[in-house]
C-alpha cells in the first residue's frame, strides 16, 4: 500500500521551504544570515531546496565580530563559494572605525556591537528581510519569537505587540525603513538539527567534533584560551578534549569535555545530555533577561 | 473529507511523528505550572535551566522552584506574574515528539489563541476546579470548534484545592457537556489533575481512585492524530517561479518551473492540471525536487512543477486537478475571529491574504456575532470587536479560488491585514463556496 506520511524531519522541512519561498515572493531585498554554524548549514541546504536549480535569491550575510574561531569562517567562506553565493561581511572592527558602533570603555566582547553593525549592513544593502537561523527551542525569549518578526525602524522588536501567526498564512508587508526577520527553523531543536545534518550528510566545522584544547575554568565553564582574554595566574587551565555545542565568540563559547568524532556520535550525546546548548554560552548567562534585552535592541 | 494518512506499511521503524497541542485558559489557570510539570516530570528540564529556577527562587523570596517561570521567558512576565505572548516549548519522549504553544489568556487572548491553535492538533483547555466553567472556558472552546482541532482536552486543574471532590469534577464536566453538543468537536477528554503536585499529568495520582482514565501524558502520546490534510483534490498555489537566469549547468538553460507546497491532494507525471485564473490546461512534465525528480507529491510537500506548456503563470495563481475542482467567486461569506482593538463595520476596506495572494476586499454585511455566553449567533450586529467571533461577507477586487475551510484549512482559510498599519486583524475561515470552477474547454486543450 502506498503510504503518504512524512516523518519528522520531513514536516520540518517542508514548513522551512515554505517560508523561505514566501520570502522570495513577497519581499525585494532578502539577506540570509549564514555564520558557518550549525543552524545556517541547515538553511543553506533548506535554501538550495528551495530555489534550485536557480541561484539562490538572496546574498549571504554575515556580521563578523573579529573574535571567531578561526575554523568558522574558514568553513564560511568556502562554503558560500562552493554554492556560488554571494557573501557579504560587514565586521565590528571597520564598524567601530566608522563610528556606527560605539565600544563602552573597557568592553572585550564584541557580542553588544554586534547589534549597530548589523543594523548599519540592513542599511546599507536597504534590506527588507533578513533569514536567521534561530530556534525557539535556544532560549525562553526566542521561544516567544514568531516565523516572521517585525523589527520596526529602529529594528526593535516589541514582544508584547507581535503579528498574529495564523496557518501558514504570513504577513510580510512593510513600510518604507521598517524589516522583517525571517525564521524558517523555529520549531527546529538542537537534536532535529543534527538529524538534518545526518540525513542530508552536511559538512560543519571542525570544531563541532571532540579535539584537544587549552581551556580555562570560568564561571562554571571551560573556555578556549585566547589571546583577548588570556588565563591569569590564579585561574585553572587545562588541556582537555573537547567539542563546542553552539558556537558565539572565541571568548564566551563553553567547550564540552567530548569523545565525539562523528555526527552520529553527537546525536547520541545530545539524547544523553542533561545540559542544554546555551548552558555553554556566557555571553546569556549575565542575567535573565540578557537575550531579550539584546533582541529588543535588534539582535538576530 | 479528512483522509486520514496510511500508516506506513513498508519501514520497519514507524517514523516519529509531532503533535502539536496549545493550552489556553484563564490567567492563573495553571497553564504554565502545567506546561513546566510536563517538562519537568518527563524530564525535559536540563540541569542549567533547573539552576536558573533555583537562582531565582533565592531571588524571589520563598524558596520554591516556580514552574511557571520555565514558559515566562519576558521580564515582563516575570514581574507581573503573567504570560504575555504565546510561548512555544518543545520535547519529546520515545514514542512522540511535542509542540506546545503556550497560549495566554488575558485581554488579547483570541489573537493569541488563534496564532497557537491554528496549526493544533490537539488543545488543552484549562478550568481552575474552584471556580469551574467561566466565559473564557467557553471562549476557548468555541474556538477551537471552530478552528476545527480534532481533540480536545478539558484539564480540570488544582483539584488538590477542592478535596479532590469526584462530585465537583462532575459537575464541571456536565456544565461542558451541555454546550459541547453545539461546537464541531470529535473527541473530548476530562482530566483531573493538579499541575503543582504534577498529580495525573506524568504520573497517575493516588488522590482519584475514580477516575479510570490515563493522566495527561499518556493521553498526549497515544491520542490518534487524524490528517488535517486533504489528499482528495490536487491544490497548488504558486509561491515563486523557478527560472534560472545564466545557470552554469547548461542543462537548466530553458528550465521553467513553479514552485511551492502542495495545499491538497496529489500530483503526479503525466497529470493534467488547470492553471487559474487564467483556465488554460497542461501536463505535468517533472515534479522536479533538489533530490531528484519523483514521480508524484502529495499534500504538504514542497515541490517544484515543470509543465508542458509555456502559460502565464506567476505567484499568487493556483493550479488544481481536473476533479475536486475548487469553488470561486468574487463574494465571499467567512467566520471571522477579530483581533484588532479597532472594531470591524460594514463598508470598511482591507486586504486579504489568501493561499499566496493577496487582493483587496470590503466589508459588505455583518451577518452574526457569537454570543459566547449562550453560543447563539445574533443577528445583524453593528459590529465585530476585539475578541469577537462573527460571520461576515466579502466582496473581492478579483475572484479567489477556494475551498471551504471543513474540506481544506489551507485554500479555505485568509488573514484580513489593514493597509497603512499592516496589522494583521482577523483570522477568516471561508464557507463553501456557492459554485465551483466549470472548465470551458470542452476537450481540455488550449
Ligand atoms: N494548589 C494549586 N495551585 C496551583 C495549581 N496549578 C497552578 N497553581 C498555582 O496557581 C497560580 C497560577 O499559576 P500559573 O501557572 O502562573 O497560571 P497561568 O497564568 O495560567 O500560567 C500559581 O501560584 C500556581 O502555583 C494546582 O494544581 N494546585
Amino acid at each position: 500500500m502506498k503510504s503518504y506520511h512524512l516523518d519528522h524531519l520531513q514536516h520540518l522541512e517542508t514548513e522551512a521551504i515554505h517560508i523561505l519561498r514566501e520570502v522570495a515572493g513577497e519581499f525585494e531585498r532578502p539577506a540570509l544570515l549564514f555564520s558557518g554554524g550549525k543552524d545556517s548549514i541547515c538553511l543553506l541546504r533548506l535554501a538550495e531546496k528551495a530555489f534550485r536549480p536557480s541561484d539562490l535569491p538572496t546574498p549571504l550575510l554575515n556580521i563578523d565580530t573579529g573574535h571567531h574561531f578561526p575554523e568558522l569562517n574558514e568553513f564560511r567562506d568556502q562554503r558560500a563559494q562552493q554554492l556560488g553565493a554571494k557573501l557579504i561581511i560587514r565586521t565590528v572592527e571597520a564598524a567601530i572605525a566608522q563610528g556606527l558602533a560605539q565600544p563602552v570603555p573597557g568592553e572585550i566582547s564584541r557580542n553588544r556591537l554586534q547589534i549597530p553593525t548589523l543594523l548599519a549592513a540592513i542599511e546599507e544593502f536597504r534590506f527588507d528581510c533578513c533569514i536567521g537561523g534561530a530556534r525557539r527551542d535556544e532560549e525562553k525569549v526566542r521561544a516567544k519569537e514568531r516565523f516572521f518578526s517585525f523589527r520596526d525602524r529602529f529594528g526593535q522588536w516589541d514582544p508584547k505587540n507581535q503579528r498574529p501567526e495564523i496557518w501558514n498564512l504570513y504577513n510580510g508587508r512593510l513600510n518604507p525603513g521598517e524589516n522583517m526577520r525571517v525564521f524558517p527553523l523555529s520549531n527546529w531543536t538542537e537534536m532535529d538539527v543534527w538529524e538534518y545534518i545526518q540525513r542530508e550528510q552536511l559538512a560543519v566545522p571542525s570544531i563541532y567534533f571532540s579535539h584537544q584544547r587549552a581551556c580555562v575554568r570560568r564561571s562554571g565553564q571551560w573556555l578556549p584560551v585566547n589571546q583577548l582574554t588570556p588565563p591569569t595566574a590564579r585561574e585553572e587551565v587545562g588541556n582537555l578534549v573537547v567539542r563546542v555545542r553552539t558556537i558565539g565568540d572565541i571568548m564566551s563559547t563553553g567547550c564540552v569535555e567530548s569523545t565525539a568524532t562523528t555526527v552520529a556520535d553527537i546525536i547520541t550525546e545530545i539524547a544523553a545530555a542533561r545540559i542544554t546548548e546555551r548552558g555553554s554560552r556566557a555571553d546569556d548567562k549575565t542575567s535573565e533577561a540578557a537575550m531579550e534585552d539584546r533582541k529588543k535592541a535588534g539582535y538576530f | 473529507m479528512f483522509t486520514p494518512l496510511m500508516p506506513s506499511a513498508s519501514s520497519a521503524t514507524v517514523p516519529i511523528d509531532i503533535l502539536r497541542f496549545n493550552t489556553c485558559g484563564s490567567v492563573d489557570d495553571g497553564k504554565s505550572t502545567l506546561i513546566g510539570r510536563l517538562l519537568f516530570d518527563s524530564k525535559s528540564i536540563m540541569e542549567d535551566q533547573l539552576a536558573a529556577l533555583e537562582r531565582s527562587a533565592d531571588i524571589t523570596g520563598n524558596g520554591q522552584i516556580n514552574l511557571a517561570n520555565l514558559t515566562d521567558g519576558l521580564r515582563a512576565e516575570r514581574e507581573q506574574g503573567i504570560t504575555i505572548d504565546v510561548a512555544y516549548r518543545y520535547f519529546a519522549t520515545p514514542r512522540r515528539k511535542f509542540i506546545i504553544a503556550d497560549t495566554p489568556g488575558h485581554i488579547q487572548y483570541t489573537r493569541n489563541m488563534v496564532t497557537g491553535a491554528s496549526s493544533a492538533n490537539l488543545s488543552i483547555v484549562l478550568i481552575d476546579a474552584r471556580t469551574g466553567v467561566i466565559e473564557q472556558s467557553r471562549r476557548h472552546t468555541a474556538l477551537a470548534g471552530l478552528l476545527r482541532i480534532p481533540h480536545l482536552v478539558v484539564a480540570i486543574n488544582k483539584m488538590d484545592l477542592v478535596g479532590w471532590s469526584e462530585a465537583r469534577f462532575n459537575e464541571i464536566r456536565a456544565e461542558f457537556e451541555e454546550f459541547l453538543p453545539r461546537l464541531d468537536i470529535q473527541d473530548v477528554k476530562f482530566i483531573p489533575l493538579s499541575a503543582l503536585n504534577g498529580d495525573n499529568v506524568v504520573e497517575r495520582s493516588p488522590h482519584t481512585p475514580w477516575y479510570a482514565g490515563p493522566p495527561l501524558l499518556d493521553h498526549l502520546e497515544s491520542v490518534h492524530i487524524a490528517s488535517d490534510w486533504n489528499l482528495n483534490g490536487f491544490r497548488f498555489p504558486v509561491q515563486w517561479v523557478n527560472r534560472p537566469h545564466n545557470p552554469t549547468n547548461q542543462t537548466f538553460h530553458d528550465f521553467r518551473g513553479v514552485s511551492g507546497q502542495i495545499a491538497g491532494g496529489i500530483v503526479r507525471t503525466g497529470q493534467k492540471l488547470i492553471a487559474l485564473p487564467a483556465g488554460v490546461v497542461t501536463n505535468v512534465r517533472q515534479i522536479w525536487t533538489y533530490d531528484g525528480p519523483v514521480a508524484e507529491a502529495f499534500c504538504p510537500q514542497s515541490v517544484t512543477l515543470v509543465l508542458d506548456h509555456d502559460i502565464d503563470i506567476s505567484r499568487g495563481s493556483m493550479l488544481v486537478g481536473t476533479d475536486h475542482l475548487p469553488g470561486t467567486s468574487r463574494n465571499l461569506q467567512a467566520e471571522i475571529c477579530w483581533m484588532h482593538p479597532v472594531a470591524l463595520r460594514r463598508g470598511k476596506k482591507y486586504l486579504l491574504k489568501h493561499t499566496t495572494q493577496t487582493v483587496p476586499v470590503v466589508v459588505t454585511e455583518i451577518l452574526h456575532k457569537l454570543n459566547i455566553a449562550t453560543l447563539d449567533p445574533e443577528p445583524e450586529p453593528a459590529e465585530l470587536a476585539m475578541n469577537d467571533l462573527g460571520g461576515i461577507r466579502l466582496h473581492a477586487a478579483q475572484p479567489l479560488y477556494f475551498d471551504g475551510y471543513t474540506t481544506n484549512r489551507l485554500t479555505g482559510s485568509f488573514i484580513l491585514i489593514e493597509p497603512g498599519t499592516n496589522a494583521t486583524v482577523a483570522a477568516g475561515l471561508l464557507a463553501p463556496p456557492s459554485e465551483v470552477i466549470k472548465p470551458e474547454f470542452g476537450d481540455y486543450a488550449i
